[in-house]
């Protein structure tokens, strides 16, 4: 198709640049410069969407972010598919590919369409009153179905193919729109000194100088003014110009989200992100968002063809497009005679200006009048005619009484409407700033701001083009002293030919008609109509936010951008109370939609979350080590050799490890240094063990409690010095246990002289366990007796490892003979790689995770997460051999006093369970009950808290904790499983050499 | 009351639907009531209904300091599920799920409670074994649960990414089949006329400023902004304002409130047919039957009472819900808002007396207090109307933090929704 | 995202901050000496303002000390900020916000 109703001049688009793009499959062209919603209509499409609910033909509506018909789905493969965007933003570009939505098969035929022939069934909140029975037949039946209705574009089917940036800034004041008061306020920001940030999302700055062809600001026409000051805006070194940037939001302390787009408009330009989300906090911040006109609601308003007034002279005026041929106006507002002009200079005919108002004046209404137009007044519309494109409005006196006479049918194939201006004060209202109802405009306005913002503009209600730039400006000016720029004088604009404009109505029009007969939209994409208002409010959902939930009445993607005034002004006559006291339902950031991709940004694949690695990763990855997420890092969980699965390799290297010797990176352990005069005592008042007497050299196990009494973290801790510790946590409570001290350090005893430093990444720490391990280690030893003699279980020495300085624990954690090998984490590899090699001979082989917990668990050691679950006390775990009882005080101590925590009370004690048959595992988190023929619900007593096949005792054995468990020993209970039930009896939880005998060797 | 039905539709639709009566009388109040509840959310309606129905107690107001069903009703993402670990929660959300699976015929109101599957995702071999426990637990509970394996999360919820390349790949999910969503508005609207037809006083824009107590510290009564209100009982069932409530009455509370945030994106044709939880990456997600994708985010890190939170928050939210749905990374949030939750030290909620006589409080029940609305509302009418509390709710009551005896459901599944 | 001042370093953004509860919440000098009804208001009772509340922020990821702080919580405004052991600011203070 070509252009037919583009005009022949005029316009900001590039003449010599045309652009061909697909809308549905059909080939069409529009110009540089052109959105999809203009190039549709410079090809005399207004048919663009269906409606939500009963799927009626809509045309476009406006020209810019509150369109709510125009939605389309953009994207010529699945990885840049974008659902419902709006086409009034879209920018074309070529090879553009957009299609409809919520239709089938087309737009033209849409089965769904049967929706507008039942409507008198289903008005607003039907389906609360039925789908009710059979029940279960929501799920089944009714739900699916209503769904499939539902709904809008379509998800993508494939992953988005491109990327997303994001970054921070601070600015002295960030102006939000540059409109004329945005452009105001950033040149008087600039000339106080400011650091400024200048955002609008259009792709041109000049918001509605884009469209003004008659204005001239400073002796200059508006265009011309326009580009000379952005041409001096660009030259301010201290100002920052952000296009097609959407503020979307406005957060606590002055901080703002907004979201650039980059390369949606720039196909083929590959390798760069598709948006960016700036995050920004200001100073001050000054809003210029400008004003949303707002639709008339009349009996069937909606048919392709019928547009708001503003929109239809945007785009003759900035697109060079006419919009139709022939126009009939209905108006509350005198800037609807404005457009009736502008369309009548582009050679529309205007067939008549319908104005609800009995008397209207003004300088826009004598300009029309003077040029001839046929202005009605007092004169409403009573509905309107066609099917896929508007073709007659019924025009009727309306008396001052409201009474509506007589209509008479005026052909036209374009419906303009106007109900004056609402202004966009979503950010200030999302900044928490207070809305008061102005009663001469017929509007909410910006009162009382919470935050340090400006307003100004047609956002607060300033309309008159010379009072709008002096506005900015002054508020520019105020931002800027307030930021502690320089004093800038009061500045004013001269203009000329901007008459001043008044009216406005919100609410829906008298039409004289049965109301049960006619449907006025006053939501177009949710369907919800006037009569959908009354009929909530008759159903006594008299609150703003009922009425919105009932009828869905400003929940579609404008967020009541169109419709949320009109709803207003119904309610308000329905209830008979002012607007004042109704108030408005909130406003909620995104201001307009924003992609999930930009708020996820970089965090992507495996930036998704930080990935830590020991030093000797790489080397257990060579070795084709299977790895689990534990906490933020990632463990080799075992080492398989070719062929072998899990369980088989876990047999293998616990087999080894209790015959000859395994070495295991048990780098992630937290570790924590604690050093200072009082060290000891600092940890004698947080762990439940006692520290001061504990010599240097020796370790011991610390358990660590919540101040509750329950087990937070334990952990093998070794006294360096008198005054220096080596504390280790667990993998995943590194973190947390730091902060909790470092807390009590400062907060509750900060008398002690003590330092706390994490050293987790100084260290790694490779375990070398079994009975052969002194003896390879030894020969990598300097400075050091490792002998049994010189140095027992648990205990610690500072010497050399390999050449390298270390900390040399003397620990188990399998219950055989083993060291802890502590160097600096850059050595970590090489020393590992060493140990190993010399190992080979001796049977040394590398175990992972999965076999440090069978043969932990064959000694009955808990794991804290595993054995714990943050209900669990040092009884419980059978650990109170680690309180020291003489201590006053310590964390936790006083809680473990109270009445359920101890005696009397069944708590459940860590045990053992052995299963009748030997080959049977225990799943973990099985549940264990005496009586399993009972019916559900079942006493359970005790759950299985960890469960191995051990190659050492050749059969399952797990750990549990069961009430009163300790007394129960020798005892059957049953593990009652789906179609089995396991018997099980209770055991100690130390299943391999209780007396301790190998951990000597 | 009218009844709600597709006949009646019909009717309605030849009258043009001018006929319809009020769903609740909009009530002002009275000097005095046998009964006051205190918050017109889903839970407070609810209690008032059954007190009424299943107590005999007809003289009964609901306070409601805004709009009925605008607090924490009117904000949550509708998860319904009960497949908790502890034998007092399985016992108590299992109750709810109960009564919401004959709700809507019981109340004449369609709840919309679609048991379309709660599917909760393990991320690592940690969270495989909790959620093998709750299974278990749930099984021998008489709550249904099960394991599946990725493929088997994938086969359920199709958009799911199972890539074993993820930085928290899937390794299986726990499935509650009876679980699933709920349209939140109609909860309140239905227990509201529900209750309305039992002659219960649905008094809105009535804020409670005092409570008052006699000599011997019983409850006397309400001061409120639209006067003074006399009764011997009041419920106080205020989820984000519990602790200033309770506060009226000289108690303080182990309670503190976070900003919650949850969102919605676009409007498309169904494509997620479950509801998705992942608590070690902080997301979860269903789709509405406007079309609309619900997520959950977490709570932000301090106690506020703004109903709002910071971007970093649903930013990270929506970082786990593109790694695990990656054709969604394009669709679009559309909005974005905040409740107040009130948190208890152990995740658990309270249904209880308490040591003011005549003063009963549900509170405390922290992001997961939508699920519960009828077993909480049914549970919080029986201890108001007997002065004793069911066996079910009995542990929830408020000593159990003097005496260690915690329903540890946070230390259980780290984050309980 | 809040901006908070810390007493050490200045403004920062809440990024930097670990968020810790009630401040002023006092745990006996010996806990042997208190009640478990006196335990169980330390552990758990909070006063929970609505209005402006005494609270504690730590510094993790700057000079990772513990400070107090007043922020009004219907609005997440901050009154004051203030270093471990000095007194709450006095009620003028929180007047002339």
């Amino acid at each position: 198709m070509s252009q037919n109703f583009r005009l022949p001049t005029g316009g900001r688009v590039n003449r010599g640049k045309k652009i061909s793009f697909t809308f549905d499959g059909r080939r069409m062209s529009g110009l540089e410069g052109d959105t999809l919603a203009s190039a549709l209509l410079a090809n005399g499409e207004h048919l663009a969407g269906r409606s939500f609910k009963y799927h009626r033909p809509r045309g476009i509506l406006s020209a810019g972010p509150e369109e709510p018909n125009a939605l389309v789905g953009v994207g010529a493969d699945e990885g840049h598919y974008s659902p419902n965007l709006r086409a009034t933003q879209v920018e074309l570009f070529e090879g553009l590919v957009a299609e409809s939505q919520n239709r089938s098969p087309s737009l033209r035929y849409d089965w769904a369409g049967v929706n507008n022939l039942i409507w008198r069934f289903i008005p607003a909140g039907f389906y609360y009153k039925t789908f009710m029975w059979p029940r279960g037949a929501w799920t089944k039946f009714f739900e699916p179905r209503i769904r499939a209705m539902a709904g809008l574009g379509r998800a993508p089917r494939a992953p988005d193919a491109t990327t997303y940036a994001q970054r921070y800034a601070h600015c002295d004041v960030l102006v939000v729109g540059a409109g004329p008061a945005g452009l105001a306020a950033a040149l008087a920001a600039v000339q106080g000194g400011q650091r400024v940030i200048l955002c609008d999302e259009q792709n041109e700055l000049g918001g509605s100088l884009l469209s003004e062809t008659d204005a001239t600001i400073d002796g200059a026409p508006a265009a011309r003014w326009l580009s000379e000051t952005i041409a001096q805006l660009r030259a301010a070194g201290s100002l920052q110009i952000l296009a097609r940037t959407t503020a979307f939001g406005y957060f606590p302390h002055n901080m703002l989200g907004l979201v650039e787009r980059l390369t949606d408009h720039l196909p083929g330009v590959a390798g760069q992100p598709r948006e960016r989300l700036w995050q920004v906090r200001a100073k001050q911040v000054v809003l210029a968002a400008g004003e949303i006109e707002r639709p008339l609601v009349f009996p069937d308003n909606d048919r392709p063809g019928i547009m708001l007034a503003g929109a239809a002279r945007i785009y003759a005026s900035r697109y060079g497009v006419k919009p139709g041929q022939r126009a009939v106006i209905v108006t509350a507002h005198d800037s609807a005679y404005r457009a009736a002009l502008a369309l009548y200079q582009a050679g529309v005919g205007i067939a008549a200006i319908a104005d609800v108002r009995a008397n209207p004046q003004g300088g826009w209404v004598d300009l029309a009048r003077k040029a001839g137009l046929p202005v009605r007044a007092g004169c409403t519309i009573t509905g309107t005619s066609g099917r896929l494109r508007v073709s007659g409005a019924d025009l009727a006196p309306l008396a001052a009484d409201g009474t509506v006479g007589a209509s008479e049918r005026v052909s036209c194939d374009l419906l303009l409407m106007s109900g004056g201006f609402t202004p966009s004060v979503h950010l200030f209202s999302q900044s928490r700033g207070k809305l008061v109802y102005d009663d001469a405009l017929g509007a909410f306005v910006p009162g009382t701001p919470a935050e340090d913002c400006w307003v100004a503009g047609a956002c607060r209600g300033v309309s008159l083009l010379s009072e709008v730039l002096a506005d900015g400006f002054a508020k520019g000016a105020s931002a800027a002293r307030a930021a502690g720029g320089a004093l800038v004088p009061a500045r004013g604009f001269a203009t000329t030919h901007a008459p001043a404009t008044g009216g406005g109505f919100a609410g829906a029009l008298p039409h004289g008609k049965n109301p049960a007969s006619v449907r006025a939209f006053v939501d177009f994409q949710n369907d919800s109509t006037a009569k959908d208002i009354k009929l909530a409010i008759s159903e006594g959902l008299r609150s703003i936010e009922h009425i919105k939930r009932y009828t869905t009445t400003g929940m579609a993607t404008d967020q009541g951008k169109i419709s949320n005034m009109n709803a207003l002004g119904i309610a308000t006559d329905v209830l008979a109370r002012p607007i004042a006291q109704i108030g408005t339902t909130t406003f909620r950031m995104p201001y307009t939609p924003t992609t999930f991709g930009v708020f996820a940004g970089y965090a992507r694949g495996d930036l998704f979350d930080t990935v830590r690695r020991t030093p000797v990763h790489h080397w257990a990855e060579a070795q084709g080590a299977v790895f689990e997420d534990v906490s933020l890092w990632k463990r080799a969980r075992y080492f398989p050799l070719a062929g072998e699965d899990m369980h088989q390799a876990v047999a293998r290297e616990c087999r080894a490890v209790r015959a000859a010797a395994g070495i295991f990176d048990a780098s992630t352990l937290g570790k924590i240094e604690v050093a200072g005069p009082d060290a000891a005592e600092f940890l004698n008042r947080m762990y439940v063990n006692a520290w001061s007497k504990l010599k240097p050299g020796r370790l011991r196990y610390g358990l660590l409690l919540r101040e509750d009494g329950f087990i937070l973290d334990d952990g093998v801790i070794g006294r360096m010095s008198d005054e220096c510790f080596h504390v280790t946590t667990t993998t995943g409570g590194a973190a947390r246990v730091l902060t909790m001290m470092e807390d009590y350090r400062q907060t509750e005893f900060p008398e002690l002289k003590v330092w706390l430093t994490s050293t987790t990444e100084q260290w790694a720490v490779i375990a070398l366990q079994g009975p052969k391990a002194r003896e390879i280690l030894a020969p990598f030893v300097e400075g050091a007796d490792i002998s049994h003699a010189a140095m027992p279980h648990m205990s610690v020495v500072e010497c050399r490892v390999a050449g390298v300085p270390a900390r040399l624990f003397r620990v188990s954690f399998t219950g055989e003979l083993g060291f802890e090998i502590n160097v600096p984490a850059d050595y970590g590899r090489a020393v590992w790689e060493a140990i190993f090699a010399a190992g080979q001979p001796a049977g040394l082989v590398a175990y992972g995770t999965e076999t440090m917990h069978v043969l932990r668990a064959e000694k009955g050691y808990i794991i804290v997460g595993q054995e714990t679950d943050g209900t669990v006390t040092p009884d419980d775990a059978g650990l109170s051999w680690a309180i020291g009882k003489a201590k006053p005080d310590f964390v936790g101590k006083r809680a473990l006093a109270r009445a359920g925590m101890g005696e009397g009370v069944q708590r459940k004690q860590l045990v053992g369970l052995l299963t009748d048959d030997p080959q049977v595992v225990l799943e973990e988190g099985a549940q264990l009950v005496a009586d399993p023929a009972q019916p559900p619900p079942m006493t359970m007593l005790g759950h299985v808290t960890s469960s191995y096949w051990s190659a050492t005792l050749n059969r399952s054995m797990a750990l549990a904790l069961v009430k009163n468990g300790r007394a129960r020993i020798g005892e059957t209970l049953h593990v009652p499983m789906p179609g089995r039930v396991i018997r099980v009896t209770i055991t100690g939880p130390v299943f391999y050499d209780a007396e301790g005998i190998k951990l000597d060797g | 009351m009218q009844r709600f039905s597709a006949f009646a539709l019909v009717k309605h639709a030849l009258s043009g639907h001018q006929r319809w009566q009020p769903q609740w009388r909009d009530a002002t109040p009275k000097p005095a009531y046998d009964a006051v509840i205190v918050g017109g959310g889903g839970h407070g309606l609810g209690a008032a209904y059954y007190l009424a129905k299943e107590h005999g107690l007809r003289n009964i107001a609901v306070l409601e300091k805004g709009w009925i069903g605008g607090g924490n009703t009117g904000r949550n993402t509708t998860i319904i599920r009960s497949n908790y670990l502890f034998d007092e929660s399985a016992a108590l959300y299992d109750h709810a799920l109960k009564l919401w699976e004959g709700l809507s015929q019981d109340i004449n109101y369609n709840v919309m409670f679609s048991q379309r599957g709660v599917l909760m995702l393990a991320h690592n071999v940690h969270d495989e074994q909790s959620f093998k426990r709750h299974i278990h637990a749930n099984r021998l509970n008489g709550v249904d649960n099960e394991w599946l394996t990725p493929a088997q999360a994938k086969e359920f919820c199709p958009p799911l990414n199972i890539s074993g390349n993820m930085r928290h790949p899937v390794l299986g999910a726990a499935l509650q089949r009876r679980a699933g969503t709920a349209r939140h508005d109609a909860v309140a609207w239905g227990y509201a006329r529900a209750a309305d037809a039992l002659g219960v006083d649905i008094i809105q824009n009535c804020e409670v400023t005092a409570i008052h107590r006699d000599a011997f510290g019983h409850v006397t009564g309400v001061a409120t902004s639209r006067g003074e209100i006399a009764t011997r009982k009041i419920g106080v069932s205020a989820a984000g304002n519990s602790s200033v409530v309770m506060g009226m009455a000289g108690l303080r509370m182990p309670l503190e409130s976070f900003p919650l945030q949850a969102l919605v994106s676009e409007p498309i044709k169904p494509i997620f047919p479950c509801v998705v939880m992942s608590n070690t990456i902080h997301a979860y997600m269903s789709q509405s039957d406007k079309g609309e994708l619900v997520i959950g985010a977490g709570t932000d890190a301090y106690t506020s009472y703004t109903q709002r939170g910071a971007l970093h928050i649903s930013a990270h939210t929506l970082e786990a819900i593109c790694e695990l749905f990656p054709d969604f990374r394009r669709m679009r949030m559309l909005r974005n808002w905040g409740g107040i939750v009130d948190v208890t030290p152990d995740r658990s909620p309270i249904i209880a007396k308490t040591p003011v006589p005549g003063l009963y409080v549900n509170c405390g029940w922290g992001t997961g207090g939508f699920k519960a609305t009828p077993g909480a509302a049914h549970l919080f009418a029986w201890t108001i109307a007997r002065d004793e509390p069911h066996t079910i709710n009995a542990p929830f009551n408020l000593e159990r933090f003097a005496r260690g005896m915690l329903i540890d459901e946070a230390a259980a599944a780290a984050v309980a929704h | 995202m809040l901006l908070i001042t810390c007493p050490f370093c200045g403004p920062r953004p809440e990024l930097e901050f670990g968020y810790a509860g009630e401040a002023h919440v006092v745990r006996a000098q010996d806990p042997r000496d208190v009640s478990d009804s006196q335990w169980t208001e330390y552990l758990y009772q909070r006063s929970n303002v609505r209005g402006v509340h005494a609270e504690r922020w730590r510094h993790a990821h700057g000079c990772a000390q513990f400070f107090n702080a007043l922020r009004d919580t219907t609005t997440d405004h901050f009154v004051a900020t203030y270093r471990i052991g000095e007194s709450r600011p006095d009620a003028a203070v929180e007047a002339g916000r």
